[in-house]
């Protein structure tokens, strides 16, 4: 656990005892200083997996506190990303309820689209309310694109599936009757063609909800067509994939493209049993004795040279940064490391 | 937990004719093997083979509607991830050790039988473990919302000292415990059969890791 010194006596003044475990409102040191040197700072809220307030009010309660946090940070970011997966079952009360609290935020937010939100109606609400599954807009000098990443080849009318059955079906992680996400190639083609017009060195920051490699088929920590993705995304100098789906901790980087995970705002994912990319730094096997361990929110901060810096802002612990120096390096110079304890 | 009523077409040969009842408009009431499942007949219809099979097809028809989840196990089986339990087939090669055995004398069919209701206890499991529903969950979490495959439940390293309860547990009071928390179910008792299915998933999906109670 990454304690710094100055929160430590602050604490240590206070009265307050230093355990690993406890609340520890600490400033973290990379405060306000990106805006001087002509970067911005975006913040993300992911996987909240909402089903009715009257049926479960932890998940609920959960977002809002993650708009909290959103709504509480100096400097404010300049958008709000949301991951995907904003219902747990695809309903339109569940879609409606979450377009309510996300109201709340005082930033703009910018829609991605999960799994969970599709697969009931085949996004059919989803897209009233927040429009396009898949977009691109420009910001301070970077290109962004929005994908939908949770395509799946139809695995339901032959098993004569209900709409429910679909949903459930999907909503399970470990449920092998499903098929693997894609982007697919209407996509890619619609990607080539937005990507034509843009200079090869503009920063690029693509969202989609799964990542855009392959890691673990059986939970889709996985997109099949990633590969022909990368090979779209690789004439760009620089190339930041910002995902959702895993709920943890995840750093990967092939080529020139990095790519980072968010948490959930829901649970926390354990990691894959295999294939975690070396450069992750692995958070702490969650603690299901504390509540909300191992999940949060997050930021990312755009440096002036279209690199990122993913800061995870896990509940109940320290922040952690991903720094672009680090992804630079490949992991030779870590600004800040917390402790590499490994999952079972 | 369903019952298993494969092979339920055997189960037709149910006394067709044999317990009929005077219905109204002249009608014979024919009831399933089951004691539950009826269907009624005209008493004026001559009882012909065909006859008969449309009974008993439309009466199976009615206990299928009735029972949607009879494959629930091969069902669970192609959704989930399942690790095959031992194999036995040793002991049929080597009969010599099964002679200086009590029982000796082991059959394919002993190994198969072994195997199939070791395997359906962990199937069962499976099944708990998934849905909410079964789990008595009052907010829809179901276990494999934080544990898919059970991931992260590494039963191998129980009995442990669980620091945060203050005294040595099993699995099936970690299980319990995540019951009344994260799931807000009520605890089951130790030989509840759900209970027993799911510490028999839990520890099917680890075989082949080292028992290490106590671990941390």
């Amino acid at each position: 656990m990454r304690v710094s010194s100055a929160a430590a006596a602050a604490a240590a003044t206070a009265g307050v005892s230093v355990t690993p475990t406890s609340f520890l409102p600490v400033n973290v040191a990379y405060a306000a200083d990106d805006g001087a040197k002509g970067g911005f700072r975006f913040a993300y809220l992911s996987d909240s997996h909402l089903y009715e307030r009257e049926i479960n009010d932890r998940f609920v309660r959960s977002l809002m506190r993650a708009v909290d946090d959103i709504n509480r940070l100096d400097p404010q970011p300049d958008f709000v990303l949301y991951g995907g997966d904003l219902a747990q079952l695809g309903q339109k009360a569940e879609l409606d309820l979450g377009a309510e609290i996300l109201k709340a935020v005082k930033a703009p937010v910018r829609m991605m689209v999960g799994e969970h939100d599709w697969y009931l109606d085949m996004g059919e609400h989803w897209q009233e309310l927040f429009g396009e599954p898949n977009y691109s807009f420009d910001h301070n000098g970077v290109h962004f694109v929005v994908l939908n990443s949770v395509i799946e080849a139809d695995f339901w009318t032959a098993r004569g599936m209900t709409p429910m059955e679909r949903m459930k079906t999907v909503a399970g992680l470990d449920n092998g009757k499903q098929n693997s996400f894609t982007v697919g190639e209407a996509q890619r083609d619609w990607l080539k063609n937005d990507l034509a017009k843009v200079d090869k060195k503009t920063p690029l920051v693509v969202f989609s909800h799964s990542p855009l490699y392959k890691l673990y088929k059986p939970w889709n920590f996985w997109t099949d067509d990633a590969d022909e993705i990368q090979a779209i995304l690789k004439k760009f100098d620089k190339v930041s994939v910002i995902h959702g789906h895993t709920h943890q901790l995840l750093t990967n980087r092939i080529g020139n493209i990095r790519f980072h995970g968010m948490l959930s705002t829901a649970w926390p994912w354990p990691y894959a049993p295999e294939g975690l990319p070396e450069l992750t730094i692995q958070m702490n096997r969650p603690d299901p004795f504390d509540p909300n361990d191992g999940c949060g929110d997050g930021e990312v901060i755009v440096h002036p040279d279209g690199l990122v810096d993913k800061v995870y802002n896990l509940w109940n612990r320290n922040p952690i940064e991903v720094t672009s120096e680090y992804m630079t390096t490949n992991g030779k110079k870590p600004s800040e490391l917390p402790p590499n304890a490994k999952s079972y | 937990m369903r019952p298993n009523i494969a092979g339920a077409t055997s189960l037709l040969a149910l006394c067709l004719l044999g317990c009929p009842k005077s219905a109204p408009n002249d009608n014979i009431e024919v009831k399933l093997c089951d004691n539950h499942t009826t269907t009624e007949v005209s008493a004026s219809e001559p009882k012909t083979e065909a006859f008969g099979r449309a009974v008993a097809a439309t009466l199976m028809e009615k206990w299928q509607q009735e029972h949607p989840d009879v494959d629930w196990e091969a069902d669970e089986k192609q959704s989930r991830k399942f690790v095959p339990p031992a194999d036995n087939s040793g002991l049929l090669a080597d009969q010599t050790q099964a002679a200086g055995h009590p029982y000796r004398d082991y059959t394919e069919q002993d190994l198969l039988t072994w195997s199939r209701e070791t395997e359906k206890l962990a199937v069962a499991g499976s099944r708990v473990f998934h849905s909410a529903d079964e789990l008595g969950s009052t907010i829809a979490v179901s276990c494999d919302m934080c544990h898919p495959n059970a991931a992260n439940t590494h039963p191998e390293t129980y009995p442990k000292y669980q620091t945060q309860i203050g005294q040595v547990v099993l699995l099936r009071d970690m299980i319990n415990w995540c019951l009344q928390h994260p799931v807000r179910a009520e605890p089951m008792s130790a030989d509840d059969p759900r209970m027993r299915a799911m510490e028999a998933y839990i520890i099917s999906l680890r075989a082949g890791t080292p028992l290490a109670y106590g671990k941390h």
